[in-house]
């Protein structure tokens, strides 16, 4: 305590109090750095209405953007394993995983619900990067199996938003595991005839990308989102070389064939209604 | 032989044979998991090209991803094991500087694992089982192998490992190296070799993120569990091949001999197992690496 503090504080609180204005009414656009009403920013999902960049999400805005009038049923995961190896680095695994419960108020870096999209009915699974970078461990592994046996037993498309650092080191081997892992419930839900349809968000790299986030029947980027195997910086300590403006964006992918469409978050719905609409037709048994 | 002040050499010299192979049991037997990086990354030991000359006899190379190139750090073909037709794969790191640059440090870029995945296919359309052997420190980070797809190249690879209609039998002889290694090693049988590591990341690059200093790598190497020891019973490989004493690179020869035994048993055990129920059981094994096997 010292005389800011205790005697210069209390005026500038009162001053701020006249208007009683919230902090977080206006945002600045990370981009831009244009300055965002809060209101117009959630009407427009997230999306900056100056430059067009899309803000990272959490997965309740996703579930809640996907779903036909906001209306759907999550489902209880697995409950995740503490901390299978006792790891700790800086810091043990255990308190991490704590304190990321805390702050994003879910288990894991997993989100899975259902419910009607477009009137179709869909299976959706949505990471959750603020949850320790959005990395797959055996919880992750656990609810994308769940998600994919939820599809099949429904007889409906699976759609999975990433967004993900890649692997959980904290998980060793384990973490590395659920790549194979993820590989098989893709299979399930392609064998059972039903879509696989990823959607790539900002960032998505490492053992997500190369494994369940490329396999998807559909692959779907929003604009700008970061997507690749390697990190960037990793890329550059080892060719020794400049990257090219816009390598690794969603729209380096599509230009190199390695998805099929960028879609803009207020366009993810409808397109993602027309394509469940479109490959479900020629499914026979959904039909019926 | 004997000296003036009583010293008898040959005697001696079998003493200190004996002290020193002591020496190297001890040593051998606690090896730190930095310690076994190291020798998993020995210059010396045995590679997947020594693997394919003394194991596959009429070895018949197969190249390219039909699309972009020949990816040298991975080598494919076919040939006889033990008499029987079978599809090896294996990443190469080569041996000296012209090698190494060659199979790019065994470093795969995508058409590497495109051609995993073509030649896969192909062994499945003609019953041949697969053999893989593993030792990369992971695919290639470059930009190139972003352009061309390196994250969809893995997924596909390892997709075709678990699809496979034959058995597949991996084998980790060096170094494990993440997204790289699965690619080739979702097998329905994984055996390491004693002092191979097989991790998600190194350990250098664990430390360089999680303790922000590369310097930390042994203690990242504890943390990682990444001995053969810590994944067998974490159930996430099927069996340890012991390496000769002082590790594989002393003893090639009975090092490859112990593979060849370990993949010979593999095989048999396998023998008549129709595709659906390999494919099937294949399946249960990885999905069980969750809970179910931590739990």
């Amino acid at each position: 305590m010292n005389w800011l503090t205790e005697y210069v504080r209390p005026k500038i609180r009162t001053l701020f109090a006249l208007s009683s204005v919230p902090d977080n009414l206006w945002r600045q656009c990370p981009s831009c750095q244009q300055m965002l009403f809060h209101r117009d920013l959630t009407a427009n999902l997230k999306v900056c209405s100056h430059c067009g960049h899309h803000m990272r999400a959490d997965s309740t805005e996703r579930l809640d953007w996907t779903f036909d009038e906001n209306t759907y049923t999550r489902i209880e995961l697995p409950r995740p394993v503490a901390d299978p190896l006792r790891f700790r680095d800086t810091k043990r695994y255990a308190d991490r995983l704590k304190d990321a419960r805390e702050k994003t108020h879910t288990e894991d870096a997993i989100t899975v619900a259902h419910g009607t999209i477009g009137g179709q009915k869909a299976v959706v699974a949505v990471m959750e990067f603020n949850f320790i970078g959005g990395s797959m461990g055996a919880a992750v592994g656990d609810a994308i199996v769940a998600a994919a046996r939820l599809a099949v037993l429904q007889h409906v498309p699976l759609i999975i938003f990433t967004a993900s650092g890649g692997a959980r080191m904290q998980e060793g081997a384990i973490s590395l595991m659920q790549m194979p892992r993820t590989v098989i419930a893709t299979r399930m839900v392609k064998d059972a005839g039903l879509p696989f349809i990823v959607v790539l968000t900002d960032p998505t790299t490492g053992g997500v990308t190369a494994s369940f986030a490329m396999l998807g029947d559909i692959q779907i980027a929003e604009p700008g989102a970061m997507i690749g195997f390697a990190g960037a910086r990793v890329i550059e300590q080892t060719v020794r070389e400049k990257l090219p403006e816009g390598f690794q964006r969603a729209e380096y992918l599509l230009e190199h064939g390695i998805i099929d469409m960028v879609v803009k978050r207020t366009e993810m719905q409808a397109t993602l209604a027309r394509v469940i609409g479109l490959l479900m037709q020629q499914e026979p048994k959904a039909a019926a | 032989m004997s000296e003036p002040d009583g010293i008898n050499i040959a005697d001696e010299v079998v003493r200190l044979i004996s002290v020193a192979d002591r020496q190297l049991r001890t040593t051998y037997s606690r090896l730190t998991p930095w310690q076994k990086t190291q020798v998993a990354r020995h210059p010396d030991r045995p590679k997947a090209k020594d693997y394919i000359e003394k194991l596959i006899t009429d070895f018949t190379p197969l190249a390219g991803d039909r699309a972009f190139a020949d990816d040298a750090a991975v080598l494919g073909g076919m040939g006889r094991f033990r008499g029987r037709p079978v599809m090896v794969l294996g990443t190469e790191k080569g041996t000296d500087t012209e090698s190494r640059v060659k199979h790019n440090f065994g470093m795969a870029r995508p058409e590497g694992y495109r051609k995993a995945r073509r030649l896969i296919e192909l062994a499945g359309r003609f019953k041949l089982p697969i053999l893989t052997f593993i030792d990369t420190a992971g695919a290639f980070p470059g930009i190139e192998a972003e352009a061309r797809g390196q994250a969809e190249a893995i997924a596909r690879s390892i997709e075709a490992c678990l699809e496979a209609p034959v058995p597949v039998i991996a084998t980790i002889i060096g170094e494990g190296g993440s997204g790289g290694a699965i690619a080739l090693a979702a097998g329905d049988i994984v055996l390491m070799l004693e002092h191979a590591v097989y991790s998600v990341i190194s350990p250098e690059g664990c430390a360089s993120i999680l303790w922000r200093d590369a310097t930390q790598a042994s203690v990242a190497a504890e943390a990682l569990r990444l001995t053969a020891e810590d994944l067998l019973r974490l159930k996430l490989i099927d069996q340890i091949v012991p390496e000769p004493l002082g590790g594989a690179q002393r003893d090639k020869t009975a090092t490859l001999y112990a593979v060849g035994l370990a993949i010979q048993e593999a095989l048999s055990n396998l023998n008549g197992t129709d595709a659906a129920t390999l494919r099937q059981r294949r399946r249960e094994k990885f999905l069980a690496m969750g809970r179910e096997t931590i739990g």
